[in-house]
């Protein structure tokens, strides 16, 4: 079991192919696969369905896989901060699958967890529930969602160990361990990989059953939004 | 006077009680924050956490760490920290007291539209829908009547819905209301502001 590959290129090497499912981990620019994303942009893998809560910012995160058009569809649950990706569904050039933010979690977990649909209030007599069954429970009105089961997944975690063991760090964890939940293969990005046995194991996040190949690396982790008091005011 | 956002704010505030775990909105619903005196409230923000701290003083941002409107934050010695699928389990789940959180229009039977309007750039929905359908009570704070001086409490919403008969209470500039069966019902004034104005403010029917 070899699970540490040298940089993204190799940890992607043999993975990719046109019209894939991507499950993508990440809120916002907090706890993306920076270098994953960079290594799709290299390789030119298009017609992407990416499962991913936002799609980064212009040139930022996966707004780099928008700018080289090779992302065909996202199932995301908010696309604000992103001209291109605008323009780009305005024109028709690429689908939008609006999911609630719970429901896109939930989604990936079931994806992961073997579960092919679920029940859920959330959306119900809303757009989010056309189309979909509506079963009651109590008396209450819930909708059938369906577990995503992607290709392959791509996080961003703090460390790992070298069997894929992984902890994320305060709320860069986001949506990092339902998207790797939900892949045939999860490559992880991380900040440092650790020696086996030095992660406490009644601390791991992740356990590395879900992770295939991890890579180490620097990441520039780009804040979206700086918001800071004055020290007067303490 | 009607009021103004930070009445509005804190008129919102009375509404947590001691020991509730809430989650605030974007906007108005953020200043609550500032109004919650002595009470212990622990906030949630949806992104991933639990006991959301204030802005970091400048030089200590963490990118790690950002709540769910993207912000840089601080923890506090009760943070938790959790993954998105765990997040919306307590959401969905009815672990979380109380959402408050803003509006684009309300109708008496509940109905809350605050994610798009047809026709106008869609961002999307983000923990809007979960958070309404999940939560025990949700909470509206916004202005009575738009820019236009048109009436956002109404008798159906005319946008897109983010959740069917969900809103409990509603909190404007003129005053709160509360949902109730055949309509809304007028819960308080603000100072200065008459029953007349009021429902001449309202569209919607008021038992």
């Amino acid at each position: 079991m070899k699970k540490v590959y040298p940089d993204a290129d190799a940890a992607l090497d043999g993975l990719l192919f046109d019209g894939m499912h991507i499950a993508a981990g990440g809120f916002g620019l907090c706890g993306i696969p920076e270098l994953l994303i960079d290594a799709l942009v290299k390789s030119g893998v298009k017609d992407l369905t990416i499962a991913s809560n936002n799609c980064g910012v212009d040139g930022f995160g996966l707004g780099k896989l928008l700018d080289t058009k090779q992302i065909k569809k996202m199932q995301s649950s908010y696309v604000g901060e992103n001209a291109e990706f605008m323009r780009q569904y305005l024109s028709g050039e690429l689908e939008l699958e609006f999911n609630p933010q719970g429901t896109l979690a939930e989604r990936m977990r079931a994806g992961g967890a073997g579960i092919p649909g679920f029940y859920t209030k959330t959306g119900v007599g809303t757009v989010i529930a056309d189309g979909k069954e509506v079963k009651q429970f109590n008396g209450e009105d819930y909708i059938l969602e369906e577990g995503i089961f992607a290709d392959l997944s791509i996080v961003k975690a703090w460390k790992a160990d070298d069997t894929g063991n992984l902890i994320f760090r305060k709320t860069a964890r986001n949506f990092n361990p339902p998207a790797a939940m939900c892949g045939k293969v999860c490559v992880a990005e991380v900040e440092e990989i650790v020696p086996r046995g030095s992660i406490d194991p009644d601390l791991i996040h992740l356990p590395g059953i879900y992770v295939h190949r991890v890579i180490q690396g620097e990441h520039e982790k780009r804040i979206e939004q700086r918001t800071t008091r004055k020290r007067e005011e303490a | 006077m009607p009021w103004d956002r930070n009445q509005m704010a804190a008129r919102a505030a009375q509404e947590l009680e001691d020991g509730m775990y809430v989650n605030l909105g974007i906007g108005i619903p953020t200043l609550v924050a500032n109004y919650v005196g002595d009470k212990d409230i622990t906030l949630q923000s949806e992104n991933g956490m639990l006991g959301m701290g204030p802005f970091p003083f400048e030089g200590e941002e963490d990118p790690d760490l950002i709540n769910a409107g993207k912000q840089t934050i601080t923890e506090l010695s009760r943070t938790s920290y959790f993954d998105s699928a765990t997040s919306f389990g307590m959401i969905r789940g009815g672990k979380i007291a109380a959402a408050i959180l803003g509006a684009m229009e309300v109708a008496e039977n509940g109905d809350l539209a605050n994610w798009m309007i047809p026709g106008k750039l869609v961002k999307g929905m983000g923990g809007a829908m979960d958070l309404v359908a999940g939560v025990g009570r949700v909470v509206v704070v916004m202005d009575h009547t738009n820019k236009h001086g048109e009436s956002k409490v109404l008798k159906e919403c005319t946008l897109p819905l983010t959740g069917r008969g969900v809103v409990d209470r509603i909190i404007t500039n003129l005053g709160v209301l509360d949902v109730v069966d055949g309509g809304l019902k007028i819960v308080e004034l603000a100072d200065g502001v008459t029953e007349e104005e009021f429902r001449a403010a309202t569209e919607a029917t008021l038992v």
